[in-house]
């Protein structure tokens, strides 16, 4: 080896790695461990993991190309980032993939080993780009990652074609050495995962660490970077998945809440890991079904809910197309439940594993008859945590099922998250009904299941077991009070208004939206109203604005039904209401509808988040100004101007 | 609860106050008065019994009953079921369907339920019709049927509802009919008693829209001669005078001998526990439909665990390895940072 050059060290604030890859290529661990080192480190970080529906589509293809976007930052930071600023490309086809999204100027690495004519082809080059010009105004390193990786595989004496499977520790261990990455935990992470495969754990061991002295040695990389922690609220930090968030939060609710969980669910990408990591926590008293079909996953928790559980189902889009009839069941039985739908690119099998937010108006609207649900939706990976507390205290609260509202975007992708202290998590009241609540003509005692506590509209929720209270419960019309079976034409036009009225004043109990408007509500003539996982890109685009010495103001919801009671106020202090969403306009259509102002949607449809920029750019529109200014590109650094 | 005895009960404390809507002279009375009467028996309470149901003419069923109930969604009871007797396993949790109910839209919930060895008794009343939605076929109608939605003749084979339930591998599996409440009553208690999945065939006449479905083997004068009882651990047999019976041919078929002529040892030797359930299964088959002599009573009665006894041991074995979740640990078992 050759002498080690001291090299300079330089400071970045923030940068966005991507590393892209064969599906087979461990590219999603490469990333997440990446990821975790830079949280321990103290980085603020938020990931993008982008891969393809098929499990194994053919090596070497687009198709089968797997991507993870991670973005470290000194400051805190609110999306994946726009463009990578370093792309790690394993073989052609991931190179193919993803240059599009870099901007010039960007630094790439390839895996040199991998472009042969064989494979170029099968990623549809005509010609070598590393020997074209195709990639000028790019930084390129090339790495010859395969060999060196064999190499390390000769010396620990395992077959060529297994040792060739550590190759993206190498590419971990060179990222690492370049973003001056401290190396113990990751050679701690190694040596739990690969316990008891000695031979595996040794070789990624060995190739993690030739991978570090690569950069250190070669004399390609003329400096390495560092970037410093972000400085944070004092606490305990973990990183989370939003699809982990949200299963904790459903354990969570279910102790505040004093009620056993029951999950029923039928495994749907990209929910099942929500199913999975309920599965788990059997310790917790938690029970899962994996059931026969999506109808029988909500079936079951509406069973268990009967039964005074707290019943919760999971699903994506198509599942949720299943559930529509027994969530008419659940509006009508008015009982707690959670169905947890985590949204994915459709109409139908659509993009499985692509991200969007077009169920919105499913959940509102999708069920015959008027059938009022309530809405959350998570705005963030660790926000899956209090959003699924939030619609358990709904649920239980009001008796009625709940729809929380996540997608792929949130499920997969991981962001530190503060720790809450288990004794400040909000309290969830639940009372079972245990007397006779009505006197009947005659003076005799009895219990009527559909008898409203005057504050909620909620019926009382008496459970099985419980001597007195029998009473049968049922898809059909329920008589006011009695809940007998009542075809009377006054009786059904009253329940309908009992129904809406309740879910109508859930407003009551929930927070007045936030406007983040620095001058105050209704400074900024133009408001950026969104939900769910388009809050940090829409947060991220209002800061560029704000740099710019503009001003924008930014709401965002997470109660979508219903609306909280002063959005309607909000929304006419603005003169230009604009409402980014990954759909065609869904929720552009309810304000309208609601509040008759006249909001103005951008729609993105590309199974991907929106970028800060074209937040950004809507905005700058909006304001008549212009786009292009010195020093800040479409999709370029500004992210960090503010901190 | 359990120290206080259960209280006595008669017909009437099981029965609501909701008047019964079925049509005069439907099978279902017969059906509702055999369980109202045999609850008092059984040492159960009514606060302890659930009646769950989906859609059709026999899914009114729980309104009837002055226990818990749910009348739900047309198919889904062995779901909704499912969810409750796994979370709550000190409770009764009947099914009451029908054969669209149960075979036709709810066919995966049935026998997924089964599969499973939930502990419910499911009781499908077969009319072998569309009653409700007033008399198209159903799964279980004849081949040639003409009916309001067939009206040149139904071209489906039909389902035979203990053939299917032994096929998915029920536990439990029995028949009986309207006419008969004491068989009727015979048949519950079995059903009730058993843990795991318990499926109850009953052939239940609708007079509106296919009278006379099973009155060929049902009817009084046609039982004896019609019906094959069987009995644990007793020679298959049956006739006026128990002349004749069922026997295994040489090549393994079953077939309905004369005793005197076949002898008493050639007869089959009724063994509901058998491990193996061909046997059950080509009884089953014995009856090409009901205008043949058709067994009645317990096909099968095995001991299989139960799922949701099966799913409180894991969370048990889990708290013993690892002790009472805590949720603080939960949320750092992911690795933890902190920041001063
Ligand atoms: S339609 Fe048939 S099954 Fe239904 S209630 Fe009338 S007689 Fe009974």
């Amino acid at each position: 080896m050759s002498t080690v050059i001291p090299r300079q060290t330089k400071e970045l604030d923030r940068v966005v790695v991507r590393f892209a890859g064969d599906s087979g290529d461990g590219m999603q661990l490469t990333g997440s461990q990446f990821t975790t080192v830079s949280s321990l480190f103290g980085n603020d970080t938020a990931t993008l993991p982008d891969f393809p529906a098929e499990i194994r589509a053919p090596a070497g293809t687009l198709a089968g190309v797997s991507a993870f976007q991670v973005h470290i930052s000194d400051h805190d930071i609110l999306t994946p980032g726009d463009a990578p600023n370093v792309l790690v490309a394993m073989n052609p086809a991931a190179l193919r993939a993803n240059i599009g999204l870099m901007d010039a100027g960007g630094t790439v690495i390839v895996n040199v080993d991998a472009f042969d004519e064989r494979s170029l082809e099968k990623a549809g080059y005509t010609a070598n780009p590393l020997e074209d010009d195709s990639l000028t105004g790019y930084t390129v390193y090339e790495v010859p990652m395969t060999s060196l990786t064999m190499e390390v595989g000769k010396q620990v004496g395992v077959k060529p074609r297994d040792a060739e499977r550590s190759k993206n520790f190498f590419a971990l261990g060179l990222v690492s050495w370049l973003y001056s990455r401290p190396v113990e935990p990751t050679l701690e992470w190694i040596a739990t995962r690969f316990a008891g495969k000695d031979a595996v754990g040794e070789v990624n061991t060995k190739a993690f660490k030739a991978g570090y002295h690569f950069g250190e040695t070669a004399e390609l990389f003329e400096s390495n970077y560092q970037v410093r922690p972000a400085p944070a609220e004092a606490g305990t930090y973990t990183n989370v998945t939003g699809n982990t968030a949200l299963a904790w939060g459903l354990i969570a609710a279910a102790q505040l809440a004093k009620l056993p969980l029951f999950l029923g669910s039928y495994p749907i990408t990209p929910a099942s890991d929500i199913l999975h990591e309920l599965s788990k926590q059997k310790h917790f008293g938690v029970r899962t079904l994996q059931a026969e079909d999506e109808i029988a996953g909500i079936g079951s928790a509406i069973g268990a809910a009967f039964g005074g559980a707290l019943g919760v189902t999971t699903t994506s889009g198509p599942g949720l197309d299943l559930k529509s009839e027994s969530l008419g069941l659940a509006v009508n039985l008015e009982l707690p439940l959670v169905v947890v739908d985590i949204q994915r690119g459709g109409p139908s099998t659509g993009l499985p594993t692509k991200t969007e937010q077009s169920d919105l108006l499913h959940a509102m609207y999708g069920r015959h008859g008027e059938s009022p649900v309530p809405i959350i939706a998570a705005r963030t990976p660790a926000d899956c945590f209090d959003a699924a507390i939030e619609a358990v205290r709904i649920a239980v609260t009001y008796r009625t099922p709940v729809i929380l509202l996540s997608d792929g975007y949130l499920a997969n992708g991981s962001e530190p998250w503060r720790v809450p202290d288990v004794a400040d998590l909000p309290a969830i009241d639940v009372t079972f009904a245990t007397e006779p609540n009505h006197t009947a003509d005659d003076g005799s005692l009895e219990f009527w299941p559909y008898k409203r506590d005057p504050e909620t509209g909620a019926r009382p929720w008496a459970v099985p077991g419980t001597p007195g209270l029998e009473h049968r419960i049922g898809g059909l019309e329920k008589a006011h009070g009695s809940g007998n079976v009542s075809y009377d034409t006054g009786n059904h036009e009253r329940m309908s208004h009992e129904r809406a009225d309740k879910i109508a004043g859930i407003a009551k109990g929930i927070p007045a939206v936030e406007v983040d408007d620095p001058d105050g509500v209704g400074g900024a003539e133009v408001l950026l109203l969104g939900w769910g996982s388009t809050y940090g890109a829409i947060a991220a685009g209002a800061r560029r604005v704000r740099a710019r010495g503009l001003a924008v103001a930014h709401v965002h919801l997470v109660h979508l039904n219903p609306f909280p009671a002063n959005l309607g106020d909000v929304l006419r202090s603005y003169r230009t209401v604009l409402v980014p969403e990954t759909n065609l306009g869904q929720l552009v259509r309810l304000v309208r509808a609601e509040f008759l102002v006249d909001a103005q949607g951008i729609a993105k449809m590309q199974g991907l988040p929106f970028h800060a920029a074209e937040i950004e750019a809507a905005v700058l529109q909006a304001l008549g100004e212009d786009i292009a200014e010195p020093g800040i590109t479409a999709r370029g650094n500004a992210e960090g101007v503010t901190s | 609860m359990t120290d206080v005895a259960v209280p006595n009960t008669t017909r009437k404390d099981w029965a609501s106050d909701q008047e019964v809507r079925w049509c005069p002279g439907c099978g279902d009375y017969s059906i509702l008065a055999a369980m109202q009467m045999l609850l008092p028996e059984l040492g159960v309470r009514r606060e302890n019994t659930v009646f769950v149901s989906g859609i059709g003419c026999a899914a009114r069923f729980p309104y009837y009953m002055s226990t818990y109930g749910m009348h739900s969604i047309h198919g889904r009871a062995p779901a909704i079921a499912t969810g409750l007797a796994v979370t709550r396993p000190d409770l009764d949790v009947w099914v009451v369907s029908g054969d669209g109910d149960a075979l036709s839209i709810g066919g995966n919930h049935l026998i997924h339920a089964m599969r499973r060895n939930v502990n419910l008794t499911i009781l499908l009343f077969n009319n072998q019709i569309y009653g409700l939605t007033k008399g198209q076929y159903s799964p279980t109608s004849e081949q040639g049927k003409v009916t309001k939605s067939t009206p040149f003749g139904s071209l489906e084979a039909p389902f035979n509802p203990v053939s299917v339930a032994l096929g998915a591998e029920a536990s439990f599996v029995a028949r009986t009919h309207d006419m008969d409440r004491k068989h009727m009553q015979e048949m519950f208690r079995r059903a009730h008693a058993h843990r795991g999945a318990a499926l109850v065939e009953i052939y239940q006449n609708c007079n509106v829209f296919n009278d006379g479905a099973f009155s060929q083997i049902s009817g009084r004068d046609q039982r004896a001669e019609m019906l094959i009882p069987l009995e644990h651990g007793q020679p298959i047999r049956f006739g006026a005078d128990g002349g004749r019976g069922v026997a295994m041919s040489t090549d393994g078929h079953l077939q309905l001998v004369d005793v005197a002529e076949a002898g008493e040892a050639a007869l089959l030797v009724h063994d509901e526990t058998r491990e193996d359930p061909g046997l059950a299964f080509a009884l089953s088959r014995l009856a090409r439909g009901p205008f043949e002599p058709t067994p009645i009573g317990v096909f099968r009665d095995v001991v299989r665990p139960e799922y949701g006894a099966g799913m409180a041991q894991q969370i048990l074995d889990a708290q013993e390895r690892k002790g009472p979740g805590d949720l603080a640990t939960l949320l750092a078992s992911g690795g933890t940072w902190t920041v001063s």
